[in-house]
């Protein structure tokens, strides 16, 4: 199967049902207990600084550990894995000196997850597609860190895109077939991310498909940056989104009100991946594969999903059991195209005429 | 003020350079400050969209843009608006694009550079997720005629569309120039516009009309009601041609109806070019209202007529901040330097207010009301004495520096709220580190600023704790610095036994936000000694007269107390549902009704029952300004959801087991959870007989046997508070937050109430056939109780823990505990229902240590856990 068929089937299916994206990296992780040796490995030796938590890196130093990862969610039901490229990026990067693998961190992550998004399609046919993964970055576009100089940035609009330039180039050249821009606190940052992936695009002759994934951060329904969800589509649309979507932050539980906000105006498929639960005292996540399953049953039959998956402290076996609420369920239709003219400052604004 | 004009988008003109004086020279001399002010003052009259245009010749266009968005963005009540970015410049254009998270519309791009750079700008337009104006403007010039501005539109939009731009993204600025300028040519400029506004929408579908409608009436410049009924003529015919959005100044539209009928028709037959002489009539007519008639005004604008230090005292005053950013501004002019302003008139009115307060003729609502006041003109003088000081490497005054905090676990801070306010008036500097901060995190601050003075503030018990562990970590540190303690639960000898004994540096209790200034005054001015002096010599009298009531109160052994529990006879009623019910989004408007207003008021330092009150000799009028100020707010805070309520009830079946409550599973089988009472110990007995009982919550419950049942609840009424109260804060307006903090409070009383009448009446049905007053209702006439943890009848906060957890009451009420057991949002209320009829308030009063560690042992803790828990109650000094 190729890209322009993987992704025809994978459209056909969403058309029918519901699609499985997979669950956390970081949680799975975990449960290796990879040391700090494990993070250098060979390579990164010498690295004059301590490696260790940049989960990134592991696609070059332990790309076993990553395909396993994969693979497990594969097995789990998953038709769509993302790249374990969350901060890969030179911004993100440049916390431990490694800006310049970054390019290259990105082709093997797609080139990881493609590999066994491949073994799985060979045994049943069925598509199974790799979603690039593009972070938030450590850095803001639209807030300033320094709460006593509200107008200061720490970085502009042209350095952010081309660093999303990159990571889409090293994207697509490992063979993803979608880019997820992911876990948004800023859509400033989105939207600077949408600009390089169409430079990318521009450049390689290859458009994929985009998918836009943005965070709602406290029960008040804003992103960090303080858009409401409402406000947070208007100002993607332009987009032309593949799929758009909430992920990380909340829980089941308090996400369910801003995904019903969003699955009322998107006009395109809605996607969700919540955390398995708030941190609760521990740092643990609360939420079992067992309660999971019941909030995405609940979604599901109310119709706000076209795609279900999981973030921070979901396993494969959350996958399981996500799978299992959203089989047979009608995925979710989306309203007609608007044509009003539909603006967005911190709230969305639709003129009437 | 709304939008008079149904489905026409207001764009805000007044944050144009190239339209606003006042704005341009606000950006030429770098005032942010005052150019966010013209910003929000666009939003609160009710813009749609913000028009943001620094095209001038002496601003760099990209700099002051960026800029100029990027201040924005950290102003929510003006970001929450979407931009318009309109330069004639592409590259200030693009910068704002930049900066600019929502979606917003760029003004403009046109051919007038040609099909192919037209083309590129829209591309671009389109990738940085914006929709555009499209000026009716190509090769040749701008369009006059309605024909060419029609060929322009309808060859631009086949062009964009072509190109897949979105059509609902397109808004077409077929030119508005200015009319009845004496030159022919220009009569039909109007009927031009009107013209092709119809053409468009009718003709390119989903595409919008725009324009400036001012330069319409560009040849009256100077003359404002002639201008502005020709804007309320033009919009008129204008909005039924089609147009659909407009530049204008949003604090000013007038309705065409309220055109003077004379004045309306010669603008009609300017507008409308319908005679010859029509521009002469116009002429002649404006010649009658030059100089323009004042606007009619209820209010008493006389103080508006004397020198400008009189006009800011009357606003200090008063509180009214209308005029107060002018009227600072001026008095800044007139003065050597901008701190002259505040240490000269602003400070003058403000020790007016405070002789006032002192002299108890004004009250703490119109003296947090000044505070704003205050604070908005210092925020209005800070830039320029920044600016000052960068000049001159000057450093700004202060009487003293201030570091408060609710103290970790607790989130209370109205209190500390108000008082920060008011030492703020007086001239100190408050670093305010918010709620829940820890010791480490007060300490440090506190060191790194060269603080003055530490204030620490809490509502639930447990916060005396921190409170000592603060004071010892100061001893700890070595540190000297006077420490400041209030907030309800803390008290002249908790401070006396506890927390100064923990400190050798000065340690005192500050009782209210009134007691603050001189307390503070005297701290780091010269009576510092001997403030000093007094407080030891209160505090060993304190401390001496504990120890002295210690030993005077007469208290039974725990087995005695047990014997003297009241004997009731049970006949259960068995709830409408066992387990638990969630009420989200409960309708605030419900609620309202329920709200007592009586601690209200003593919120702010207003004693009296409501409404006697608002008819108190002394405090009446400050009772109703602020009872005014209260309903206004609320009516708006109901009607616009600035917070959402939320709630859960639940009725399990129990038994009384001992001291404790048994909670069982539907079936009576399994132990679900236990409730943990305590028990008065105080001696009641009387010579005459026979002793009151000794009372413990768990008397209210039937022993096993007899089936009955217990109900718990936590509802808030907080969800969003934060936000509000933050809204208000970064545009000071701290009156406004910490009413805001006050209404949810009696909010979610109010909701606990309304609560508890619908239990008694409904959900547990005991007392179906209950009709209460409201009276009645806030005199607790009716059957049963619903206490609450950490309140006298059960003092120990950590039953909330079990109460929680059986209600599941994170999830579905959004309401969290902290590690000390404070509810967050603070506007939360939970506790236990009991039926029985004979279930009454009680305080348990102190307890001995047979007691704490029989308890302890129900528990599971330590005894010097349960010490602590249980500090405030404890009879006896507990071995450290």
């Amino acid at each position: 199967m190729n890209r322009e068929q993987r992704l025809a089937a994978l459209n056909a299916e969403m058309a029918k049902r519901i699609l499985i994206l997979d669950g956390s990296m970081g949680a799975y992780l975990q449960g290796f207990g990879l040391t700090t040796n494990d993070f250098h490995g060979t390579r990164f030796v010498e690295h004059p600084m301590s490696l260790k938590g940049d989960n990134d890196l592991l696609v070059l130093t332990q790309p076993q550990v990553i395909t396993k990862v994969h693979e497990g969610y594969f097995a789990a039901g998953a038709d769509i894995a993302s790249t374990n490229t969350f901060n890969a990026t030179r911004i993100s990067q440049a916390e431990y000196a490694l800006e310049d693998v970054v390019y290259e961190i990105n082709v093997e992550a797609a080139r990881l997850a493609r590999a066994a998004a491949d073994k799985f399609e060979a045994q049943d046919g069925r598509p199974r597609a790799v979603a690039g993964a593009l972070g938030p970055t450590t850095k803001l576009l639209s807030m300033s860190p320094e709460v006593g100089d509200p107008g200061r940035r720490d970085v502009n609009f042209e350095t952010m895109a081309k660093n999303y330039e990159e990571q889409a180039l090293g994207l697509i050249e490992g063979g993803a077939d979608l880019l997820l821009i992911e876990t948004i606190t800023d859509t400033l940052n989105a939207k600077s991310a949408l600009w390089g992936a169409w430079e990318a695009f521009d450049k390689t002759g290859v458009e994929l498909p985009l998918w836009i994934s943005g965070t709602i951060t406290d029960r008040s329904g804003r992103t960090l940056s303080g858009q409401t969800v409402e406000a947070f589509y208007n100002s993607v649309r332009h987009a032309k989104p593949w799929a758009v979507g909430l992920n990380c932050a909340l829980g089941p539980v308090e996400m369910r009100a801003f995904l019903a906000d969003l699955a009322r105006v998107a006009e395109c498929a809605v996607s969700a991946y919540p955390n398995a639960g708030l941190p609760n005292a521990m740092g643990g996540y609360d939420e079992t594969p067992h309660s999971m399953e019941a909030h995405y049953a609940e979604w599901a039959r109310a119709g706000l999903l076209n795609i279900a998956g999981g973030c921070c402290g979901t396993t494969p076996e959350h996958i399981e059991h996500m799978k299992h609420a959203v089989e047979g369920v009608t995925p979710r239709v989306a309203p007609m195209p608007d044509a009003r003219l539909r603006l967005a400052g911190l709230e969305p604004f639709t003129a009437v005429a | 003020m709304t939008n008079p004009f149904a489905n026409f988008v207001i764009v805000g003109e007044r944050t144009n350079v190239t339209g606003s004086a006042k704005f341009r020279k606000l950006i030429e001399a770098d005032d942010y400050a005052g150019a966010l002010a013209v910003a929000r003052q666009q939003v609160e009259s009710g813009a749609n969209v913000l028009d943001v245009n620094v095209d001038a010749a002496m601003i760099d266009g990209p700099a002051a843009m960026t800029r100029f968005l990027n201040l924005i963005a950290s102003e929510p009540d003006i970001a929450k608006i979407p931009l318009m970015i309109d330069s004639s410049k592409w590259d200030v254009i693009e910068a704002g694009l930049k900066c600019a998270q929502g979606k917003s519309i760029v003004n403009s791009i046109s051919m007038k550079e040609g099909e192919a750079k037209f083309l590129e700008y829209a591309r671009k337009v389109r990738r940085y997720g914006a929709a555009t104006v499209v000026m009716a403007f190509d090769e040749q010039g701008q369009a006059d005629t309605a024909q060419r501005k029609i060929e322009i539109c309808a060859r631009a939009y086949k062009l964009l569309t072509d190109s897949g731009f979105p059509p609902e993204d397109i808004v077409f600025d077929p030119n508005i120039f200015a009319v009845a300028t004496g030159i022919e040519e220009h009569s039909d400029y109007a009927k031009a516009f009107f013209e092709a506004a119809a053409y468009i929408r009718a003709e390119l579908p989903h595409a919008h009309v725009s324009g400036g409608v001012s330069n319409v009436s560009f040849s009256f410049r100077g003359n404002e009601p002639v201008r502005e009924a020709m804007h309320a003529v033009f919009l008129y015919h204008a909005i039924r041609a089609g147009m659909d959005m407009g530049i204008v100044n949003a604090g000013s539209l007038t309705l065409y109806d309220d055109v003077e009928p004379e004045l309306r028709e010669r603008v009609e037959d300017v507008l409308l070019n319908r005679r010859a002489d029509s521009t002469d009539r116009l002429l002649e007519f404006a010649e009658t209202v030059k100089g323009g008639k004042k606007k009619e005004s209820g209010r008493d604008l006389a103080w508006r007529e004397k020198p400008v230090k009189e006009r800011l005292a009357h606003a200090l005053v008063h509180g009214l901040n209308e005029f107060i950013v002018a009227d600072t501004e001026e008095a800044r002019l007139e003065a050597e330097r901008p701190l002259h302003v505040i240490e000269g008139p602003l400070m003058d009115g403000m020790s007016v207010v405070g002789d006032l307060f002192g002299a108890g003729k004004m009250f703490l609502p119109q003296v947090v009301k000044s505070a704003r006041v205050m604070k908005q003109a210092v925020a209005h003088l800070i830039p320029y004495m920044e600016e000052e000081k960068e000049r001159t490497g000057m450093a700004g005054q202060s009487n003293g520096r201030i570091v408060m905090a609710t103290v970790k676990g607790d989130v209370h801070d109205i209190g500390k709220n108000i008082v920060g306010v008011v030492l703020q008036c007086n001239g100190y500097d408050i670093d305010d580190l918010g709620v829940m901060v820890t010791c480490d995190k007060i300490l440090d601050r506190a060191v790194e600023i060269g603080a003055d003075a530490i204030g620490l503030s809490g509502l639930i018990t447990p916060s005396l704790d921190e409170m000592v562990f603060v004071a010892s970590e100061m001893q700890r540190r070595g540190m000297s610095l006077p420490l400041l303690i209030g907030g309800a639960t803390t008290s002249r000898t908790h401070t006396a036994v506890k927390i100064a004994p923990a400190y050798s540096g000065p340690t005192i209790y500050v009782t209210d936000a009134s007691r603050a200034v001189p307390v503070v005054q005297k701290l780091l001015g010269g009576e510092r000694e001997t403030l000093i002096g007094e407080t030891k010599a209160d505090q060993s009298a304190a401390r001496e007269s504990y120890l002295a009531s210690q030993d005077k109160r007469p208290r039974l052994p725990l087995e005695k107390a047990r014997e003297r529990a009241p004997q009731l006879k049970f006949a259960p009623v068995r709830p409408s549902f066992l387990g638990l019910r969630s009420f989200t989004e409960y309708p605030l408007e419900q609620l309202v009704p329920y709200i007592d207003w009586t601690p209200f008021f003593s919120s702010w330092e207003l004693a009296g029952r409501y409404p006697a009150i608002l008819e108190d000799e002394i405090v009446g009028e400050a009772a109703r300004n602020l009872y005014k100020d209260a309903r206004a707010m609320l009516d708006q805070l109901v009607a616009e959801k600035w917070v959402r309520a939320s709630g859960v009830v639940g009725f399990f079946p129990a038994s009384r087991d001992g001291d404790d409550i048994v909670l069982w599973s539907p079936d009576r089988r399994r132990e679900r959870a236990r409730l943990h009472t305590l028990r008065q110990q105080m001696d009641k007995g009387s010579s005459s007989g026979e002793a009151k009982p000794n009372f413990a919550l768990a008397d209210f419950v039937a022993p096993k046997g007899t089936d009955d049942y217990i109900g718990a609840f936590a509802v808030t009424a907080g969800l969003g508070e934060g936000e509000v109260s933050i809204r208000f804060k970064r545009a000071n307006d701290d009156y406004s937050a910490i009413m805001a903090q006050a209404l949810c409070d009696r909010l979610a009383e109010a909701f606990a109430e309304a609560m508890h009448a619908k239990v008694r009446r409904e959900l547990w049905g005991y007392a179906a056939e209950e009709t209460l007053s409201f009276d009645e209702l806030i005199a607790e006439k009716y059957r049963g109780i619903r206490p609450a943890p950490g309140y006298p009848a059960q003092p120990d906060h950590t039953e909330k823990r079990t109460i929680f957890d059986l209600l599941e009451a994170r999830e579905r009420t959004g309401i969290d505990l902290t590690e000390n057991l404070a509810m967050t949002p603070p506007s939360s209320v939970s506790g236990l229902y009991f039926a029985h009829p004979r279930a009454e308030y009680f305080g348990v009063g102190r307890i001995d240590r047979d007691q704490v560690e029989d308890y302890a042992k129900r528990k599971g803790w330590a005894l010097r856990e349960a010490e602590r828990w249980l500090a405030p109650i404890l009879a006896y000094e507990p071995v450290r």
